[in-house]
């Protein structure tokens, strides 16, 4: 039975609050495991690749939702043409590859939520995170989820009660990501300015949707983590 | 100054005029002006992008400044000008782009009304802005013969050839 997922809307701090007012993350629990993506979903992904074309993936940076992430991009000092967006990456991955290979339920789940929406989503471990999610900056001599790679100051990143989880659009920090064994999994999205409230439900709603709808059990090892 | 001197209600008012300002200024209302600035400086360049494809030789890259973090005034203004500079620099490149397709354009009309005139002339798709691999060649009509009679016409190609070639030979 496919679960409502109640959407939490996570804490921002001030300071970063004061620079980007619209800025919010929103975050679900997912009672699902990742693993082999079923029958569904991959003829889900092979029609999501059918409606990919070359026009849409060039004209892409123009619709308001990828152009509001791009925005976003350049104004925390990201080159979005170095380091793509989510969705600009997906529609880069559909022209190389030719399609939407199937990899696991949850890279499958966030990709078709981030081509339906064009938010960007990410997956932790709900059982390794301590306390709700939010966004801060990161503080002098702070290192990745406490012991990982040492952070640059006043660096965006996702984090929990305790300590930094993630970067923003970056690398999650070790042993938070989603394991073949996680059975809780909490997806969060980034909400940026121009991008509408209804937009970033849906993706949540999208991604509970395939991750509930079969959570194949007994698959193959997958997961997002690093 | 003599004329400040001359009138000392001037000279008294003169000299009361703040050289600072008594407050600090606002930085963070300057950084979101910026932003704003950037957010249409980035649909401007996007807009252009659009317009610009297929044509290739652009570079759209203005370097990132090691992000995401919350940029400096500084920062933010470096971005903004690398940005106006990318901007301006690739519609100009674009501007003299289509005018040199526009002569192209022209060209093919030509050619094809007096090839004799334009003896193995090529103009590819790329070089009127078009994608594919369509050519207009003027070549002598019957080889050997045509250059000699002068008979000359415009072959227009096909298309693109197969990526995996035509495969092997039955």
């Amino acid at each position: 039975m496919i679960e409502t997922p109640e959407i939490e809307e996570g804490w921002v701090a001030h300071d970063l609050a004061a620079e980007f007012p619209e800025l919010r993350i929103l975050h679900t629990a997912v009672e699902a495991r990742s693993g082999r993506s079923p029958e569904a979903v991959r003829r889900r992904l092979r029609n999501l690749a059918d409606r990919y074309t070359g026009g849409k993936a060039v004209t892409l940076r123009q619709q308001p939702v990828p152009w509001a992430y791009r925005v976003f991009f350049r104004q925390v000092g990201i080159d979005p043409d170095e380091r793509r967006t989510p969705p600009e990456e997906i529609a880069l991955e559909r022209m190389r590859a030719g399609g939407f290979p199937s990899r696991n339920l949850l890279d499958d789940a966030i990709l078709i939520a981030t081509v339906e929406t064009s938010v960007p989503l990410v997956a932790f471990d709900d059982e390794k995170l301590e306390g709700p999610l939010g966004l801060r900056l990161s503080e002098p001599g702070e290192r990745l989820g406490g012991d990982g790679r040492p952070l640059s100051s006043r660096q965006v990143v996702i984090a929990d009660a305790e300590r930094s989880v993630g970067v923003l659009f970056a690398d999650l920090a070790e042993g938070r990501g989603v394991h073949p064994r996680t059975r809780r999994i909490r997806i969060a999205s980034i909400q940026v300015k121009g991008v509408p409230d209804v937009s970033v439900e849906e993706a949540l709603w999208i991604i509970a949707e395939v991750l509930q709808g079969d959570a194949g059990e007994g698959a193959a090892p997958a997961g997002n983590a690093p | 100054m003599a004329v400040i001197e001359q009138r000392p209600d001037l000279a008294v008012s003169a000299r009361r005029v703040p050289i600072r300002p008594p407050v600090a200024p606002d930085e963070a209302a300057a950084r979101r002006t910026l932003r704003e600035q950037v957010a249409k400086l980035e649909s401007e360049l996007g807009a252009l992008f659009c317009t610009a494809f297929p044509r290739t030789g652009f570079d759209w890259q203005v370097p990132s400044r090691g992000g995401p973090r919350v940029l400096s005034l500084v920062e933010l203004e470096e971005l903004r000008d690398q940005l106006a500079d990318r901007l301006e620099h690739n519609r100009r490149v674009l501007g003299d782009r289509t005018y040199v397709e526009e002569l192209n354009r022209r060209r093919i009309e030509e050619m094809v009304l007096e090839p004799e005139r334009h003896k193995w002339m090529v103009i590819r798709n790329e070089d009127i802005g078009e994608p594919g691999c369509k050519s207009w060649h003027v070549r002598p009509r019957f080889g050997l013969l045509g250059m000699l009679l002068n008979w000359w016409r415009v072959r227009i190609s096909s298309g693109c050839p197969l990526a995996g070639g035509r495969g092997r030979r039955p």
